[in-house]
């Protein structure tokens, strides 16, 4: 394993975390979009209770990706910022707005016209990040991006299959971010989200067939990841076994196990995804090797990352412990809050 | 609109509106750390609503701080894609650090702003010092990069790209020492008189508002320390430009010719083609004991260097003379301040409206600081080894996302406008904050 796949694997863990974390705050964003029924302001406000104190933090991640993209493979961020630029462009805008209209509508007129102005505009770039980043992943996977070396075109990415990993991935947040919720939430409110997040789940199958079915003509590599690799009977059974958990957890209503299932299914699905692609990082142009920086750069990078993380784990740790209780990653639900509302 | 031009628009745009933000987020958690530790020395409930107001404002500029900055990431690639391929592996050891500064500053910051009364008062104050120092040092790392373009240093150049690369020598190039210096103490000039003068504002209309008067307190009481510290950061800054980028100095002093006892040029106007700085108020030898700490130095001038090397002498010239008029303006309203603080003498309505006035300097003068680097720079994005035209993205149309980006800044610095005067503006009335409430903190 040479310092160049170190990096990439660090890369691919840092970019699970941001879907896992950041991922289920645009999720959030989409509920708040779709908030109904006679509970729809009490929705709102458990979105807007459970990303407040930690969405800057769990965004911090993508420009973690983004600075390693650009230390320890500088050939595919020019590359993909070449190529890619009007889907990163409107990222941008997303990213942008969410962050700027949540922001706003937390110290703005708390009165309702003003509220839901804000709300559009932070549930509207919710949807907007994710299906771009999606495309963005998409277009990286497909080998849409090879083109002849002079002469760009703007719109290469602009086809079926990064389209439906735009809604694939706007699915998949919607999913986790309904399973977290079902945990902070209490009551009535609880079952919204619980039934929010069985039918996201559904969604999310749905995607990923017409998604799978597409890589067949568009995205070789990720058709072969995804039927005759090595590993693909494996991961298959693992993300199967992760998906039905988390399904059975819904129905039966233990949603921390349901939570922790989600997210396995996720982090299997953005790994699998990295597992296809290997040793490319641009399909089909720049293998990790051809895009890496010198090693003269990776090696400290790498361990700039280890003392990084010394610091960095303990912190984010804090922050979930003092916003999401107690043992904010545990998988069971404790038996000691029982019945008050059911 | 060339594609070259609007790609130095779009990004100079970003960076000119992310600056603001980013200077605010260094020294704003400072000012809000003080206003909390002041309450939980004195009890004063003046004190804690300022602390809790200011943290509001943080809270607002430091969101839109995290979202312009995630902004000039991408765009360091989608408007320069040849400048970070050759300079990625070499500067990317500070923006690297710096991405765990921002973590750090971001998930400490979540902790003080959710955290009253969640977490205990030391875990509180201590979350709040950790984003004033994490900010910091976000600066510090994003200004050794740009250091790097002033004097890159740590590689060699083999066929166009870079090799022998040593990212430790890169993140400290030559003149590393001033740059950085003098842009974090910029950060508390800038917020400080920025934050002193809306509370002179409400001061000079109810001059024994305790929150008010807290307020200024802190916020000039660090601003006017810095900008008295600002001057000698400068004159430690001239030496290293003289040393490291000595075409930088000719243009900021609009210096043509090579000379010993250069003169110091006060305002004028440089004139490239005929060669000389107009209408200028010269002091003599002022420039050689500057830069050199010697009358009789020899000082290179723009003829020193090639015609198509010199960045544009007349941009450059203004807006460091802006700078330096604007640092000196508020050096002498810090010392009229510093003098009534320190003797406990009421402030002078004079000086009240002194700090008004001068309230914006800071910003305009860090700006046209970055403007004096940037541009001080050109025609190179890295000096000697890399032309901004050889840096810019082959895709076409850049004006389009140039005008989309400027609309979209231009909304939110008004909606940030519209909420901090919600926020911070609307003072408690002065009865409700005199008295030292019963629950606060000891003395």
């Amino acid at each position: 394993m040479t310092a160049a796949d170190l990096l990439a694997g660090a890369m691919l863990a840092a970019l699970v975390l941001y879907a896992l974390l950041a991922g289920a705050d645009f999720g959030g964003g989409i509920w708040d979009l779709l908030a109904t029924g006679p509970r729809k302001k009490a929705q709102r406000d458990l979105v807007e209770h459970a990303i407040g104190p930690i969405w800057e933090a769990n965004h911090v991640w993508l420009i973690l990706v983004v600075v390693l993209l650009f230390t320890g493979f500088p050939r595919a961020f020019a590359a993909i910022s070449i190529t890619l630029f009007v889907p990163l462009v409107l990222l941008l805008f997303g990213i942008v707005l969410r962050g700027a209209a949540f922001t706003f509508r937390t110290y703005d007129n708390p009165e309702d016209r003003v509220q839901v102005r804000w709300g559009l505009v932070f549930s509207g770039s919710s949807v907007l990040a994710p299906l771009v980043l999606g495309v963005v992943v998409g277009a990286l996977a497909s080998g849409r991006l090879a083109g002849p070396p002079e002469g760009v075109d703007p719109l290469a990415w602009l086809a079926p299959f990064p389209i439906a990993v735009g809604f694939f991935a706007a699915a998949v947040f919607a999913f986790l971010a309904a399973t977290y919720l079902a945990v902070e939430a209490k009551g009535p409110l609880q079952e919204d989200f619980r039934r929010r997040a069985i039918g996201a789940g559904v969604a999310v199958f749905v995607v990923a067939a017409v998604a799978g079915a597409l890589s067949w003509a568009e995205a070789p590599l990720v058709f072969a990841g995804l039927t005759r690799r090595g590993f693909s009977l494996p991961l298959h059974v693992a993300t199967a076994i992760a998906a039905v958990t988390a399904f059975v957890a819904l129905f039966r209503r233990h949603y921390r196990l349901a939570r922790a299932a989600a997210a396995a299914q996720v982090t299997l699905i953005v790994l699998g995804w990295g597992a296809s692609q290997y040793p490319y990082l641009v399909v089909p142009e720049l293998t990790l090797t051809e895009a890496a920086a010198p090693k003269a750069t990776l090696v400290p990078v790498l361990w700039a990352l280890a003392a990084g993380a010394v610091v960095l784990f303990p912190s984010l740790y804090l922050l979930f412990r003092v916003f999401k209780g107690e043992r904010p990653f545990s998988v069971v639900d404790r038996p000691s809050t029982p019945g008050k509302e059911r | 609109m060339t594609d070259l031009l609007a790609a130095r628009w779009l990004f100079g745009t970003s960076l000119a509106f992310h600056i603001v933000f980013a200077a605010v987020g260094v020294a704003m958690p400072l000012f809000m750390v003080l206003a909390e530790w002041r309450w939980r020395r004195t009890g004063s409930p003046a004190y804690l609503e300022l602390a809790k107001r200011w943290a509001k404002g943080t809270a607002i500029l430091f969101a839109v701080g995290a979202v312009s900055g995630t902004v000039i990431s991408f765009e360091l690639g989608l408007l320069w894609p040849r400048f970070m391929e050759f300079a990625g592996p070499i500067i990317g050891m500070p923006f690297s650090l710096e991405g765990f500064a921002f973590f750090t500053e971001a998930i400490f910051l979540g902790i003080y702003l959710y955290g009253w009364g969640r977490v205990g008062p030391g875990l509180h104050l201590a979350s709040g010092v950790l984003v004033a120092v994490s900010g910091a040092a976000s600066a510090f790392f994003v200004t050794l990069a740009n250091a790097w373009m002033n004097v890159p240093a740590g590689f060699e150049v083999m066929g166009g790209a870079a090799s022998d690369v040593r990212p430790f020598v890169a993140m400290f190039p030559p003149g590393w020492a001033h740059e950085v210096v003098h842009v974090l103490i910029s950060c508390y000039v800038a917020t400080g008189f920025a934050v002193a003068g809306i509370h002179a504002f409400y001061l000079l209309r109810e001059r024994e508002n305790p929150f008010h008067r807290g307020a200024l307190r802190i916020a000039l009481g660090v601003g006017a320390v810095a900008a008295l510290l600002q001057p000698l950061s400068g004159d430690f800054s001239a030496r290293q430009v003289a040393a490291t980028q000595p075409v930088k100095l000719a243009a900021l002093e609009g210096q043509f010719r090579t000379e010993r006892g250069a003169p110091l040029r006060v305002g004028g106007l440089p004139d490239e083609d005929a060669r000389e700085t107009r209408f200028a108020l010269e002091i003599p030898y002022g420039l050689s004991i500057l830069a050199f700490h010697d009358p009789r130095a020899e000082v290179l001038g723009l003829e020193a260097f090639p015609r198509e090397n010199w960045p544009n002498v007349r941009n450059v010239h203004l807006a460091f003379q802006a700078m330096v008029g604007l640092g000196s303006a508020m050096a002498l309203v810090a010392l009229a301040f510093l003098y009534y603080r320190l003797r406990r003498l009421p402030l002078p309505r004079r000086l009240l409206q002194a700090v008004l006035l001068t309230s914006p300097f800071g910003f305009l003068a860090l700006e046209a600081g970055w403007l004096v680097t940037e541009w001080g720079r050109q025609p190179f994005t890295i000096r000697d080894v890399m032309r901004t035209a050889d840096a810019v993205t082959p895709v076409g149309n850049i004006a389009i996302p140039f005008i989309a980006f400027t609309v979209l800044y231009l909304f939110l610095a008004a909606m940030v406008i519209v909420l901090l005067r919600r926020q911070i503006a609307r003072s408690p009335p002065a009865s409700e904050l005199r008295a030292p409430s019963s629950a606060g903190g000891v003395a």
